[in-house]
């Protein structure tokens, strides 16, 4: 039956494959529609029977669905030993929990998105859906994934749909940009995420999810030193913070609000953008042995929960107001998981998913009554046209603010809770986050919802229809309810999701058991599920020790809920002020400080400044490098060839003055010369004769004068 | 005075010599042969002579053969000078240096 | 079969033959003949896969004539599973080259499909000769076809590239050629006979201070061709003149030439300089992987901006062999093939839209998605095969190049990651600019969408990238010889200790410390005296007489499940 978890990331991969192959050609709207949620409904009933299964008997499984890299020998740290990847599942609670998100609020939204994206074309409403249907394969892929390896083929499968869902409609050039900024920021995280999964197979000679953290176990605490483990922990990070849009690769995540409405809702608000808490998650163990790392991440995440929501409070565009909501929301998930509240930051990613859907799918319905229109200044007096939308997102953003007892209530809590036990100044800054988080929800909730009605007054705006209000009515429903698998112990509840969710943080792991797909059960595994039953049981103190929280005082515990939930109530009602009863004191405000509105309003300039210096420097690089590419190393080459042209050209002048030169000369001078002989020649007989004679006289003299000649040479050598 | 053979060198020699001057200074073709002429016959006098010193009659044949060779030679030459004297009309000798280069 | 490489090596050269009698006004016959021709070579050198045997140490497929006995040099081919591969790549481009220049080249057909076919031959011959004269004989081969393809069908200033082409591979050539000889001569000292022989040049153990200056003198001639940064400027104008089966084949395969020549030679032949020159050499790879992103990122030409891609993905390659690790020499010998086919693929793309609209500037275009659909989506595929996403063939070989480099310097492995960051920008700005947006022109709103014949170059390359991208197994294993060969040659440190060997021998008959560079300290096998010729003249040394400290490990038995998680014993919370 484990052996069939390959099915869940199977089903909507076979529901993009259909959609993609056929239905962009033949499939009308309601095939395509029925193809996608049809399997993305499958995946889900799997994922309940899964989660069912594990709740009962807390094993980790793994299954083996096929080898991938061969092994390789390598040198770690532990030795020689091979590199070895296959492809592994990995199913235990916290991949229950995931995989319960990504197919539950993935169907509710595949069922809104059948409505919502009606209007397109009906093969662009079958590509919408088959990338659909293969970001939530990929999802899965990467919460099942058994090894870093195969996690990551679902972390940069993820990178891909999103940037193909953003860039849906791809004659925007601004969508298209969105879409690409979203990918390569996503890319530099992964620049680190690579090299920390290639460190850890250095350090611990696995890439086996449950072996590395069985490995880790037994490396020393880093408290004082950055070692080896922080090493790979901030380069794990650094791809977390790409993902989860975090200071400082955030900046993609507002921009990729020019895709359509679900995929933001889906992709931006409950899965994709969780996959970097879900990596802190996973390694939890590896994480707990870096204590300077998580620190790291307990400032970056409160850090930029502030940060997004004080510009989430200038926005106008009611998306990008939940674009940073969920840049800040995230940065709280990453400080619980830095203070070592794992369990909280999952929690919280739970509800988190389920109300930012539900004020994503709130907002498209606004959208889409108002043809297209998302500058909250242009809303206004909705209530009355869309009462169900209202309704519903009222109740997501008393989720969000905190307000008890819906769901964000006992996880926000859950984390400010541990934050405090832990660090008081990382406590107000979530606190602080809080109350802005309140302030600017329920501003959105006043600027589309109350005041007077700005749109057209002929064209009446319509409420959310059928398949989009199912979803809506859903969600709401389960922002209300599933806070109560969260209630902590100091309000009677059993926390049952930090018991459930136990298993996977704790460094001593319950035994593990590795299925291979399509073999029966190993022999053991019934006696394995009775150890692993005990070991709960003993596990439940080691975990607490494993993640050293202080514990807080139940009056305490009261007191922060009690000043939570007074904070949500002073955002609220600050919003109530601002912009329902006096709806010009912010544009006052805004006049007063309008440094600081304009610093807000532009993002703090981040963006401006990564446009300034990286994209600018890169480019200018770029054309740096062709020029010298062309003008240094071309000319270099070129020199050589131009050299060899001159020597060639110096040759030929020599072959042609010189070498030539001296066989002309030869030539030359045999011409000249004959002439000069050729006087000789008179023709004249007495010339001859005259010559003749002469010779003879010449020879005769020597001959007589020879002996006389010898004898002075010889009364010479005689003398000396 | 008796006369010695040293009469009949310096004779030829005398003889020789003016056959050699007449060869190289005169123009006219015709004293030109007349002036190998005499230089054959001037050999010839001086082979006589030395025959007639030696006591034997080697020299005497020799001359004999030079004049039969002479003979010839002026034969030959008097053609020649015939041939060129229809195609030039002239003796001069100076106008002989068709093999000019 | 005993002669299936020489069969496999003279079937394009047949084919050429065959051509020559064709008349020149037959131009559908030749297209067909070529087709014909060149998909049967692939066909022949199918064997290659299906009868590679995994357990053989030595060279496969041998065989052996005398060619030149009076200075050594034999008709020497054999293949390993990394030449195999390449053979096996060479054919199958060489068939999907000659299917994409049908309606591409329209004058002096028979000369072209000629020439293609004769490149075929060197390429092939290079691969798998092994006798240095040979092998030395088919790079100098393929030039000439190569620089006729550029300079007769090409486009743009082809004059100018194809002589750059020619002249600046010759002169690499020239200096190979003297490293060549060098060792020529040391194998006539150390063995006391005068052999061109690769097999028994990798047995020798050379001199450490002659050993650099025959590295170098290889250096160049491979440097060049792969081409390594700063050798590189002949590449963008040879790939952007050339006709787009001639960059398909420069880039899939000719580049592969070079960093062929460093596994094959310069790092078996010559170890102790190839530890020697790491830094340098890992040094200009990684500018090269940063240099050449860089530069196609301002690339206004779509053809230029593939070709400076090469540049970068060789520098990656070249830094996955210079890490000297198994892991990496995987990963670099599987990404030349990767590289091979998804490279290739880009240059057909470029091909199909040059082929509709004749310009290559990518103002040109936009919103080609609209128009055409089909063509959209392979370029996808390949885009992302390209940039290295996983589940496609390119993660796998920079997956294991990147762990390759880590494990020995991770700072190079951050450095060369950077290439990933990189690679994403200027492929997605190039896929953006050309195939999203408004489509605006009305010449590229009726541009046709992918023909028959289109796909089916495709296909092949698209499912082979799939299929090493999800199980690279068969590629990897049959890439294992090869490496387990050359590493312990090289870094014998980097493999599991073998029986009957003693880790950490003492490096020897060096005459400087070897192993220079970087950690792990490596045990040099150079210290077993080289192998006598073999008795028998005809017969290929048997591989196993080498050193037995080199000899491939026991590699372990492809197994179908790896450890399950060791089920630790509970640990006391106080541990902590």
């Amino acid at each position: 039956m484990t052996a069939l978890v390959w099915l869940l990331p199977a089903f909507p991969a076979a529901g993009a494959a259909l959609n993609g192959v056929f239905g962009i050609r033949w499939f009308n709207r309601t095939v395509t529609a029925a193809v996608a949620c049809l399997s993305m409904l499958a995946s889900l009933a799997l994922a309940i029977v899964a989660a069912v299964n594990v709740a009962r008997v807390p094993l980790a499984r793994t299954v083996v669905l096929g080898d991938w890299i061969p092994a390789i020998p390598a040198v770690t740290s532990n030795g020689h030993l091979p590199f070895h990847v296959a492809w592994t599942l990995l199913m235990d609670p916290l991949a229950a929990v995931m995989t319960l998100v990504v197919t539950g609020i993935g169907l509710l939204i595949h069922v809104y998105a059948t409505a919502y994206m009606r209007e397109e074309s009906r093969g662009s409403y079958a590509r919408f859906f088959c990338y659909m249907n293969l970001f939530c394969a990929f999802m899965l892929l990467l919460v099942l994934g058994g090894n870093f390896l195969v996690l990551f083929v679902g972390w940069e499968g993820v990178g891909l749909c999103s940037y193909l869902l953003i860039g849906f409609w791809y004659q925007k050039t601004s969508a298209v940009d969105a879409g690409r900024k979203a990918f390569i920021v996503n890319r530099i995280g992964d620049w680190g995420f690579v090299l920390g999964i290639m460190a850890a197979f250095l350090a611990f000679g696995t890439l086996d999810l449950q072996g590395v953290a069985a490995a880790a176990g037994h490396w020393p605490i880093e408290r004082a030193q950055f070692g080896g483990l922080s090493i790979i922990c901030l380069l794990l990070f650094v791809g977390a913070a790409g993902k989860s849009a975090q200071i400082p690769l955030y900046v993609w995540l507002p921009d990729a609000m020019e895709g359509p409405t679900p995929v933001s809702a889906l992709i931006h608000a409950a899965t994709m953008v969780t996959a970097g808490v879900y990596i802190v998650a996973r390694n939890a163990v590896l994480f707990s042995h870096a204590p300077l790392v998580l620190a790291i991440i307990a400032i970056v995440g409160a850090l930029t929960a502030l940060m997004a929501a004080s510009i989430a409070v200038v926005q106008t565009d009611i998306k990008r107001v939940l674009a940073y909501s969920t840049i800040s929301q995230l940065g709280l998930m990453f400080l619980a998981a830095g203070v070592g509240a794992v369990s909280a930051a999952v929690f919280h990613l739970v509800t988190h998913a389920f109300f930012k859907a539900l004020l994503f799918l709130g907002s498209g319905v606004v959208i889409h009554a108002l043809a297209g229109e998302q500058d909250m200044r242009r809303m206004g007096g909705l209530k009355r046209y869309l009462p169900l939308t209202f309704v519903t997102m009222v109740i997501g953003a008393l989720a969000i603010a905190g307000a008890p007892p819906l769901a964000g209530f006992f996880s926000k809590d859950e984390i400010l809770l541990q934050a405090f036990g832990r660090n008081r100044a990382l406590w107000a800054l979530g606190s602080l986050t809080s109350l802005l988080t309140a302030f600017y929800m329920f501003r959105l909730i006043a600027l589309t919802f109350y005041g007077p009605y700005k749109g057209d007054a002929a064209r009446e705006p319509h409420d959310a229809r059928g398949a989009m209000a199912v979803p809506l009515m859903f969600l709401a429903i389960g922002t209300i309810v599933v806070g109560f698998i969260g209630i902590p112990r100091t309000l009677g509840g059993a926390n049952a999701i930090e018991h459930f969710l136990a298993p996977s943080f704790t460094e001593t792991r319950p035994a593990s058991v590795a299925i291979i797909a399509g073999q029966p059960d190993p022999p053991g595994t019934a006696e394995r599920v009775a150890e692993a039953r005990a070991e709960l049981a003993r596990d439940r103190a080691a975990h607490r020790a494993a993640f050293p929280v202080t514990e807080v005082t139940q009056e305490r515990a009261w007191a922060l809920m009690l000043l939570s939930a007074l904070i949500a109530a002073t955002g609220l009602a600050g919003a109530w002020r601002f912009y329902v009863t006096h709806p010009d004191v912010p544009r006052r405000a805004a006049e007063r400080s309008s440094a600081l509105h304009a610093l807000l309003v532009n993002d703090y300039y981040v963006d401006d400044l990564y446009h300034a210096t990286i994209v600018r420097g890169t480019f200018a690089a770029a054309r740096e490098f062709w020029r010298v590419d062309l003008r240094v190393i071309d000319a270099f080459v070129n020199a050589w060839g131009i050299g060899t042209r001159v020597l060639a050209w110096i040759s030929h002048i020599v072959d042609k003055l010189g070498v030539d030169g001296a066989v002309n000369a030869t030539g030359w001078t045999a011409g000249e010369g004959s002439f000069l002989v050729r006087r000789g020649q008179t023709g004249l007989v007495q010339n001859y004769a005259l010559l003749i004679l002469v010779g003879v006289c010449a020879f005769l003299t020597l001959y007589m004068l020879a002996p006389g000649l010898e004898l002075m040479r010889d009364l010479f050598a005689a003398r000396q | 005075m008796p006369i010695t053979p040293y009469h009949y060198l310096v004779l030829a020699a005398a003889l020789f010599t003016i056959g050699v001057i007449g060869v190289m200074v005169r123009r006219n073709i015709i004293i030109l042969f007349m002036s190998i002429e005499l230089m054959l016959n001037a050999v010839n006098l001086n082979l006589v002579a030395f025959s007639r010193l030696y006591g034997h009659v080697v020299g005497q044949v020799f001359a004999l053969f030079i004049v039969a060779v002479a003979a010839a030679e002026a034969a030959v030459g008097l053609g020649i000078l015939l041939a060129f004297y229809r195609n030039k009309e002239t003796l001069n000798v100076d106008e002989v240096n068709l093999l000019r280069g | 079969m005993a002669h299936l490489l020489s069969l496999i090596l003279f079937t394009p050269l047949a084919g050429a033959t065959l051509l020559l009698f064709v008349p020149r006004a037959q131009e559908q016959a030749i297209r067909w003949m070529a087709a014909i021709v060149a998909t049967l070579g692939f066909v022949v050198s199918l064997p290659l896969w299906f009868k590679y045997d995994f357990g053989a140490t030595g060279w496969q497929f041998a065989e052996r004539a005398e060619w030149i006995p009076s200075i050594g040099a034999s008709y020497y081919l054999g293949v390993d599973g990394y030449s195999a591969l390449l053979v096996l790549l060479t054919t199958l481009i060489g068939a999907i080259a000659v299917l994409c220049s049908w309606s591409a080249i329209t004058e002096r057909v028979k000369e072209y499909y000629v020439s293609l076919l004769v490149l075929q031959t060197g390429l092939l011959g290079a691969f798998m000769a092994l006798d240095f004269l040979l092998f030395f004989l088919f790079w100098e081969v393929m030039l000439v076809p190569m620089y006729f393809l550029i300079g007769i069908w090409g486009g743009g200033r082809r004059l100018y590239s194809a002589i750059k082409f020619f002249l600046y591979t010759l002169v690499g050539s020239v200096v190979m050629l003297l490293g060549i000889l060098a060792l020529y001569f040391v194998n006539h000292t150390a063995t006391g006979s005068y052999s061109f022989d690769v097999t028994q040049m990798q047995q020798l153990a050379i001199p450490f201070a002659l050993q650099k200056w025959i590295f170098l003198a290889l250096f160049f001639g491979f440097a060049i061709k792969v081409p390594m940064f700063p050798f590189h400027t002949w590449l963008p104008d040879a790939h952007t003149d050339a006709p787009t089966a001639g960059s398909v084949i420069l880039a899939a395969i000719m580049l592969k030439m070079g960093t062929y020549g460093f596994v094959r030679f310069s790092l078996p032949i010559l170890p102790d300089a190839s530890r020697y020159f790491v830094p340098l050499v890992a040094a200009l790879s990684i500018v090269g992987i940063v240099y050449g992103a860089l530069v196609a990122l301002a690339q206004t030409d779509w053809k230029r901006l593939v070709a400076y891609s090469s540049v970068s993905h060789m520098g990656m390659v070249m830094l996955g062999i210079f890490a000297l690790t198994p892991i990496g020499l995987t990963g670099a010998l599987l990404q030349q093939i990767n590289h091979g086919i998804s490279t290739g693929a880009l240059f057909l793309i470029v091909g199909i839209v040059y082929e509709r609209r004749q310009t290559r500037e990518i103002a040109e275009y936009g919103g080609l998605s609209k128009a055409m659909p089909v063509f959209a989506a392979v370029f996808l595929i390949m885009t992302l095969s390209s940039i290295g996403l996983p589940a496609l063939n390119g993660f796998i070989g920079e997956l294991l190049i990147l762990q390759g480099v880590y494990i020995v310097h991770p700072i190079w492995a951050g450095a060369g990651a950077v290439g990933i960051v990189l690679g994403a920008a200027y492929m997605l700005w190039l896929f953006q600019r050309t195939m999203f947006g408004a489509l605006d022109r009305q010449e590229n709103a009726s541009m046709a969408d992918l023909g028959l014949r289109e796909i089916v170059t495709f296909a092949p390359l698209i499912a082979l990238a799939i299929w090493i991208g999800i199980y690279p197994s068969p590629f990897i294993r049959r890439l294992e010889g090869t490496v387990t060969r050359v590493t312990a040659r090289v870094s014998p440190g980097a493999l599991p200790a073998v029986a009957g060997v003693p880790p950490g021998a003492a490096p020897a008959l060096n005459e400087t410390g070897a192993g220079t560079g970087f950690t792990p300290p490596l045990a040099s096998c150079d210290s077993a005296p080289s192998a006598p010729t073999s008795a028998a003249p005809g017969a290929p040394p048997n591989f196993v007489t080498m050193a037995s400290c080199g000899d491939a490990p026991a590699k372990p038995a492809p197994n179908a499940a790896p450890q399950p998680a060791p089920h630790t014993p509970p640990k006391k919370p106080g541990g902590r």
